[in-house]
């Protein structure tokens, strides 16, 4: 039983980075109209912001978590600016090339100066050791990571759901031209979504960091599973993009415990079925 | 939203007769390479990603499908071809049937599941399947994981051609290339071509017209399948291994990159695209990891800058189609 708790852990935690991802990619398409294949390549940007901010700065984990969302919410801002927002009106096809390319250059980059093995990360003091919950150990920052990755997937569905912010967001994806007339920058809000969605990606990165190593190929794995949980989910709905990328963690977690072959492949397997019976996705609207 | 191709002039006679002549040069070009001193494994190489390309271009110039995962057609025909020549020991032109039959089977599948969902969904997809086999592959005990399928015999060609020879492999790899182009050029000028251009323009409108545009899509998916399983099969006598570079998804993106540099939806850009990019790649060797910096770099300027690719820049330069 020990393993199946561990298993479901793991799980869970590679819900939170799921979730986190893509939510950050539903947010960037909602208002962009772009799948971001840089994505993964911007996660693990912030994973090495927290390494560069520890080993050249001394500026601990907690600040890490503040600063490495912002720096590479600012970098993505300038990506957007710069190249983004001249796709606009074109077939989103080009979105998903022109994002591969950044991808292609920022984790060519990384394997350039830090090549392709993993550099450590320790894990705060404050978060080290465990607890022993009865039927299971826990380590603490493994808690941690899914607790608060949980707390900033809701602060940002509050955000995009409850807040007035939200609300023009919300209406600049529906109609760009009408919120526009009433006096909306609604330039300026996409390049704010985007620097958003970014910075959602780099907090994964950094709370990725003291778990597994920080790689330059760290993101480019994972976003093709978290390309399958959107197609699962159907990136419809901030929340469904939420749940299903914890339910996928753990149905993972689940398979890693009773049939390990499988625990690389079930995710595509669960999208396969999924398509076959709804195309759409379990909360998509049609695409 | 805005067509890939803006400007496809229409079939004429003088777009036809354009055409037939840029093929021929470029088939009296490719035949006579064997006497110019240029490497011919470099040659017959790109030859195979040419056809590759043309046949992935077939989905997206033509039907307006991204596939992001058409490694998957080259690597599963490798794979199947390998094992037939190695393991069951079928002679060169049974293998390759072998292997380009897998990739219809496995494009009538992964066609199948994929063509439901539009757009970038479409993309993902494909994507995620491919990404499925990779994992599968790695996992079979038949492709041997990590090491591939390695020394594979090149055999007899029906029992005449020794494919040990270069030169002979050369020249059906060549032969293999030109049919399997010419197979491509007829379908894009065939009524079943002109419904799939009608698909790209205008979905619901080819839909309220009466076509069943899931048909169409899905006969189209799996010829580029099927096709890109040919190069598969035919690269396993050029390389003489299948390994799982050729299914990993970064091959799936040089792919879209060759067809891009190229010109998305013209003739002969996917061609052009495939001898650069293999070009790069064998010259910059050299530079190490810089060499995917530069692929992302051209990626971005292909978007960016010249969105036609070069054969379609020439082309809408000349006014011409190719």
């Amino acid at each position: 039983m020990q393993a199946l708790y561990a298993q479901l852990l793991v799980g869970l935690i590679n819900g939170s980075f799921y979730a986190l991802l893509s939510l950050g990619l539903a947010v960037i398409f909602g208002m962009l109209n772009i799948i971001n294949f840089a994505h993964g390549a911007l996660y693990m940007m912030g994973a090495f912001v927290a390494y560069f901010l520890l080993n050249l700065g001394g500026i601990n984990y907690w600040w890490a978590l503040i600063i490495a969302p912002v720096v590479v919410g600012i970098f993505g801002m300038i990506l957007e600016r710069t190249m983004l927002q001249w796709l606009a009106g074109l077939d989103h096809l080009y979105g998903l090339l022109l994002t591969f390319g950044i991808a292609l250059i920022v984790q060519g980059v990384f394997q350039n100066y830090f090549g392709s093995s993993g550099l450590p990360y320790s894990i705060p003091d404050q978060l080290k050791g465990g607890v022993n919950l009865g039927f299971m150990f826990l380590p603490v920052y493994r808690g941690w990571v899914v607790v608060f990755s949980l707390v900033v997937c809701l602060a940002t569905w509050f955000l995009i759901e409850k807040t007035q912010l939200g609300a023009y967001l919300r209406a600049a994806t529906e109609n760009p031209t009408l919120v526009r007339a009433f006096g909306i920058n609604v330039p300026r809000m996409i390049t704010l979504t985007y620097g958003l969605g970014v910075g959602l990606a780099a907090l994964a990165g950094v709370l990725s960091a003291p778990i597994n190593q920080v790689r330059p190929l760290m993101g480019a794995d994972l976003i093709i599973v978290v390309f399958a949980v959107v197609v699962i989910g159907g990136m419809g709905s901030i929340m469904g993009s939420i749940i299903t990328g914890f339910a996928l963690g753990v149905i993972e977690g689940l398979t890693k415990y009773f049939y390990p072959e499988a625990s690389n492949t079930v995710v595509f397997v669960l999208m396969v079925v999924v398509l076959l019976v709804k195309p759409t996705g379990l909360t998509g609207r049609a695409a | 939203m805005s067509a890939l191709t803006d400007d496809t002039l229409p079939i004429t006679p003088r777009a036809m007769r354009d055409e037939m002549i840029v093929f021929a040069a470029m088939a009296l070009l490719l035949a006579v390479v064997p006497f110019t001193g240029i490497y011919p494994f470099f040659v017959m190489q790109a030859l195979c990603f040419a056809l590759l390309a043309c046949a992935f271009n077939l989905l997206i110039g033509y039907g307006g499908l991204l596939s992001f995962g058409h490694a998957m057609f080259l690597g599963t025909a490798g794979y199947v071809s390998a094992h037939a020549l190695k393991v069951w020991g079928l002679p060169p032109e049974l293998g390759i049937v072998v292997g380009t039959a897998a990739a219809a089977l496995l494009g009538l599948v992964t066609g199948y599941i994929s063509i439901k969902r539009q757009g970038i969904y479409f993309s993902m997809i494909t994507l995620a399947l491919s990404q499925l086999l990779y994992f599968l592959y790695l996992q079979a005990p038949f492709t041997h994981g990590e090491d591939g399928i390695q020394g594979i015999p090149q055999g007899h060609l029906f029992g005449i051609f020794d494919l040990s020879k270069p030169l002979v492999l050369y020249y059906v790899v060549l032969v293999g290339f030109l049919g399997g182009f010419l197979l491509i050029y007829r379908t894009i000028n065939s009524p079943f071509g002109e419904v799939l251009k009608s698909i790209r323009e205008n979905e619901p409108r080819a839909i309220s017209l009466g076509y069943k545009t899931d048909q169409y899509k899905l006969l189209a998916f799996i010829l580029s399948g099927t096709l890109a399983g040919f190069a598969g099969s035919l690269k396993v006598f050029v390389a003489q291994n299948a390994s799982l570079t050729d299914v990993h998804w970064s091959m799936s993106g040089e792919i879209v990159l060759m067809t891009l540099v190229g010109g998305l939806g013209t003739i002969f850009g996917p061609v052009v695209g495939a001898f650069v990019i293999i070009a790069m790649q064998q010259y910059l060797a050299g530079f190490g990891q810089w060499v995917t910096v530069i692929q992302g770099v051209i990626f971005v300027s292909c978007v960016l800058l010249f969105r036609r690719g070069l054969v379609g820049e020439l082309a809408h330069l000349l006014r011409r189609s190719l």
